[in-house]
């Protein structure tokens, strides 16, 4: 399953994020999801909360914003419909993707690291 | 409770050791194909019908990915071709990673064409990019005609289809026509050829493509040495 693989790929990217701020802990981390990428998001959701154990993130949030899939002619303009056609229905150029294939891991949020104080004699 | 701006997209691990193939193979000038589709569609019957027209010409080596077994690895090496393989366990795809970990042992030095036969799955290959030049995507007509509308992503990104299996088109109950047309709405600029690789028909086109794509990257390399 390779959800796991991708929710691994998130921690690893939250953990070194933390580690670069001396975070104690990853509280939440925000990811913006497309609709036009292999992932199923209750599956990476499933997979998160398995991969998160024993981490820096072990008790973090998962925030997914999903991204839908527009697309957009280059010749005349016109936008796409949202099924899974890439030919223009007006002129029959190949569509560009202007957003759904987003992967991204957009914000963490953590804690700092206590401060403990020593006194000096 | 402080928030950090991150914007890293999480394909990134990927897509380096992606890069970092695509310098081994620009540095041997191997063309490289990742050759997928879904499991039992002939990725590696297409294979072997392909090898035996380009290997009198060209040096080919394989790379297999599949769960379990070298029965593929072995089909390619009773070609007198070298083949490598690579066994994932449970992994349903192959990424930048496992491929890198064979270039070690696998070199490409001399190849002149490369093929990358993935694990066989319509989903999880798409997302993860080796290093390629071209993915080409076996896809049987007894599959059914609305499968690139179901599995949009991998037809998407594929540079080449190949229709195999064309000489069961009159027990597939589904018109060539049929299958084009839906190929071609989520992918209207990939490379289209009907075959079968088991009576030989349309085989002389895709092999007349590849061998034409081949003699453009040999002219390219050659020129780049002169320069």
């Amino acid at each position: 399953m390779h959800e796991l693989s991708i929710a691994e790929s998130i921690l690893d990217i939250a953990a070194a994020e933390a580690a670069n701020h001396d975070a104690a802990a990853v509280t939440a981390i925000k990811i913006r999801l497309g609709d036009f990428t292999g992932v199923v998001q209750e599956a990476l959701e499933f997979a998160f909360e398995i991969a998160r154990q024993g981490t820096i993130a072990a008790t973090a949030r998962l925030e997914i914003e999903r991204v839908p899939l527009k697309t957009r002619c280059p010749e005349c303009d016109m936008a796409g419909s949202t099924d899974f056609c890439f030919i223009c229905e007006r002129c029959g150029t190949p569509l560009e993707i202007l957003s759904g294939r987003e992967m991204q891991v957009e914000f963490i949020e953590v804690a700092e690291q206590e401060v403990t104080w020593i006194a000096s004699r | 409770m402080d928030r950090v701006s991150v914007v890293t997209d999480i394909r990134q691990a990927n897509q380096i050791a992606a890069r970092e193939n695509r310098t081994i193979f620009d540095k041997s000038g191997s063309c490289v194909l990742n050759l997928m589709s879904a499991p039992g569609a002939g990725k590696t019957s297409v294979l072997e019908a392909t090898i035996r027209e380009i290997a009198p010409s060209y040096r080919v080596a394989v790379i297999e990915g599949d769960l379990e077994t070298t029965f593929d690895s072995d089909r390619i090496r009773a070609l007198g071709v070298e083949a490598h393989q690579i066994t994932t366990g449970s992994v349903c795809h192959l990424d930048a990673r496992m491929v890198a970990k064979a270039l070690t042992v696998f070199p490409t030095d001399g190849v002149d064409l490369l093929v990358i036969e993935n694990v066989g799955n319509l989903v999880c290959p798409a997302e993860f990019n080796l290093g390629e030049d071209l993915r080409v995507m076996v896809f049987s007509v007894v599959e059914g005609a609305d499968k690139p509308k179901k599995y949009p992503l991998m037809f998407h990104t594929s540079d080449v289809v190949l229709l195999n299996k064309i000489d069961l088109l009159p027990y597939s109950g589904v018109a060539l026509s049929e299958l084009l047309r839906n190929v071609v709405e989520v992918n209207p600029r990939a490379a289209i050829f009907p075959i079968s690789c088991r009576t030989g028909q349309g085989m002389e086109g895709w092999v007349g493509w590849l061998t034409e794509e081949l003699r453009s990257r040999r002219r390219e390399a050659l020129s780049t040495l002169k320069t």
